[in-house]
């Protein structure tokens, strides 16, 4: 058990280390130059800029060789330090990135565990009703097949222009700061509704697709014949399979809220909604290396500590895999 | 009498149209009686076991009757059989290596499938650990995976568990297949000490193994195509086979004290026939080297001498 553990832990490090430094690597290739940017964005006029880029140059620590820049890189992570932004200058990576988390959560939770269950449900529901079969589950292939910004745009379009029951962009009325009073909560929420629901619906009919497969599958296993052969009731069968199918779909959540720190990048630029997501997409039309180096640290962590807790979990719920670690 | 089925049929539905996996099989097995059941791969054994617990699409009934035990088994209706299920009739699968769930210990897989069939699993506690002791199993074996057993344990394991209610009848498909030599012998007399000990009655032993069969059975039927072609007490059907096919195939055995490095062993020539439309008559002609014109017609399955069936128009003149 100590050795399979520390295996695991060793590789999760390694993975570690080369996601962050491909992340370190990556908004280095773009062409371009984020100081220049910045400047040309403040229209500055050629003697003064010249000591500005200087002096930011300097200050963003892009004035040394490469490698030291990348030694600098992973010291200042030790300290907690991402650096400051570039775009939102002068203020830290981190500040920002924690300002737009909640969202991410507010939005991304709720949405994965709701879909992740009903979908489940569902799904295995589906399984046995031919009627069911024939009618929701194609469409939620349609939906599974739509592309979803397309079909995010679609409902902001009915439901916030055409009908105008909800906002479209946003998390909250712009005439409000936050607070803690129900007048922001009731705006919150509905600015939260669209957004919320395009999730929902995709990811449910994700989950309903993928728990009905298994569950057929299960139930043609040898071990639901045997049972079937000795006369075992329907349901004690269908408990057996449901149990199995869910096994991958674990999986599949624990991925899926893994990337729940990522935010939904489509979703919040569909809807302006202020998470991670529209932040990445802010820091990459900035160059904002930092930023975008910020944000993608956060995936990183959020996905291995998912794979990390699926590890654990599945030795937990599947006695298989616990086979396998005595094995080596 | 323990068992008797009439004439049954039961087919498979394929989009290219009804193969006849079983077309007619008539036979009594009396009680305490282990019946070893052979034939080649496809010849419709595995369907006849199958069809008297669990016949499910795409098998398809087509006719025939069967009583156990002086009781009419419902076959044909699915929720009418789930009663004689276990309880008279029982099966150790072919895949009994994949029998049980492997996300369930396997003690609390018996308990949950006892109390499923509304029988408390206190009460058969005991029982349950005699069997293990008997088959050669440790106690722990309950509270381990499946996964945590070897091939040979786990077939043990689901012969203890397919007969832990004393069914009338069980039926034991295959399951030497996957074993090597020695623990088939031991696997095959364990099913014998269950007869011996009444914790079933009868026993219905399916292999393509005759051999096998030699050791354990008291009759044997020997299955060609969907139809029983020879039946008789073991002792008389290996001295003196009367179908051609059985002897066929008992010529092919490999003798023992023999040498096979200067003639080689026989085998049968020819395959045998589509059961998707067989051809009229007997279904072993086109193989068999005493073929005449009067095998285009079906021959019955008729007995020559006292419990010796057998369905070849060439026998009668022989023993004639």
């Amino acid at each position: 058990m100590k050795r399979y553990f520390s295996r695991k832990v060793f590789i999760y490090i390694l993975t570690f280390f080369l996601a962050v430094t491909i992340d370190w690597l990556v908004p280095r290739f773009m062409p371009g130059n984020p100081v220049q940017n910045m400047l040309s964005r403040a229209s500055i006029q050629s003697d003064a800029a010249e000591v500005m880029r200087g002096y930011y140059t300097k200050a963003f620590g892009l004035d040394v060789p490469l490698w030291q820049q990348y030694l600098n890189f992973w010291q200042a992570i030790f300290h907690g330090d991402l650096g400051v932004s570039v775009y939102m200058f002068p203020e830290k990576v981190t500040n920002v990135i924690f300002r737009a988390v909640p969202y991410d959560l507010a939005l991304l939770v709720p949405s994965v565990l709701l879909s992740w269950i009903a979908g489940n449900k569902f799904g295995a529901f589906a399984a046995r009703s031919r009627w069911l079969d024939n009618t929701i589950l194609p469409i939620t292939y349609l939906l599974r097949a739509t592309p979803y910004m397309w079909l995010a745009i679609l409902m902001a379009w009915s439901l916030g222009i055409v009908w105008g029951i909800f906002p479209i962009s946003g998390a909250y009325s712009f005439s409000m700061q936050p607070s803690f009073s129900f007048a922001f909560l009731v705006s919150f929420l509905r600015h939260w509704f669209l957004p919320f629901a395009s999730l929902f619906i995709v990811q449910f009919g994700g989950w309903a697709i993928g728990m009905r497969n298994m569950i057929i599958y299960e139930l043609e296993e040898d071990y639901s014949h045997y049972l079937e052969s000795l006369g075992a009731p329907r349901s004690l069968v269908r408990k057996y399979a449901f149990r199995n199918a869910m096994l991958p779909q674990i999986t599949g959540l624990a991925l899926r809220l893994g990337q729940v720190v990522a935010g939904a990048l489509a979703t919040e630029i569909v809807f302006s909604y202020p998470g991670i997501g529209y932040l990445l997409l802010q820091a990459i039309n900035n160059q904002d290396y930092f930023l975008i180096q910020g944000c993608f640290l956060f995936i990183v962590i959020g996905v291995l500590l998912a794979n990390f807790i699926i590890d654990v979990v599945y030795v937990i719920v599947d006695p298989r895999t616990r086979q396998g670690m005595e094995g080596t | 009498m323990a068992l008797k089925t009439d004439d049954l049929r039961v087919y498979y539905q394929t989009l290219k149209g009804d193969v006849k996996a079983l077309d007619g099989a008539s036979f009594t097995l009396e009680d305490g009686e282990i019946m070893g059941l052979a034939g080649e791969s496809g010849c419709g054994k595995s369907t006849l076991a199958k069809s008297l617990i669990l016949l499910k699409p795409p098998m398809k009934y087509v006719e025939g009757r069967v009583r156990l035990d002086g009781e009419e088994l419902p076959i044909w209706d699915d929720e009418k059989m789930n009663s004689f299920r276990y309880k008279n009739v029982s099966i150790i699968p072919q895949y009994a290596m994949n029998a049980m769930n492997p996300t369930r210990k396997i003690g609390k897989m018996v308990k949950e499938l006892l109390k499923s069939r509304g029988i408390s699993p206190g009460e058969k506690r005991d029982e349950l650990e005699h069997r293990l002791d008997l088959v050669d199993l440790t106690r722990d074996v309950l509270s381990m995976y499946p996964i945590e057993l070897s091939g040979g344990m786990k077939q043990r394991m689901v012969m203890v568990i397919s007969s832990l209610l004393d069914p009338s009848l069980l039926m034991a498909d295959e399951i030497t297949s996957a074993l090597d030599v020695s623990t088939q012998k031991a696997v095959s007399e364990m099913l014998v000490e269950f007869r011996d000990k009444d914790f079933i009655k009868s026993l219905i032993f399916i292999t393509h193994d005759i051999s096998i069969l030699y050791q354990i059975a008291d009759s044997i039927t020997v299955m060609y195509a969907g139809k029983l072609v020879e039946r008789a007490p073991t002792e008389e059907i290996t001295g003196r086979p009367l179908h051609p096919y059985t002897k066929l195939l008992i010529s092919s055995l490999p003798k023992i004290g023999a040498k096979y490095t200067e003639e080689k062993l026989e085998g049968i020539p020819g395959k045998p026939p589509e059961l998707l439309e067989p051809p009229e008559g007997c279904r072993f002609k086109n193989r068999c080297p005493k073929k005449e014109e009067e095998c285009d017609e079906e021959p019955p399955f008729r007995e020559v001498s006292p419990g010796h069936k057998v369905a070849c128009w060439k026998v009668k003149k022989d023993v004639s």
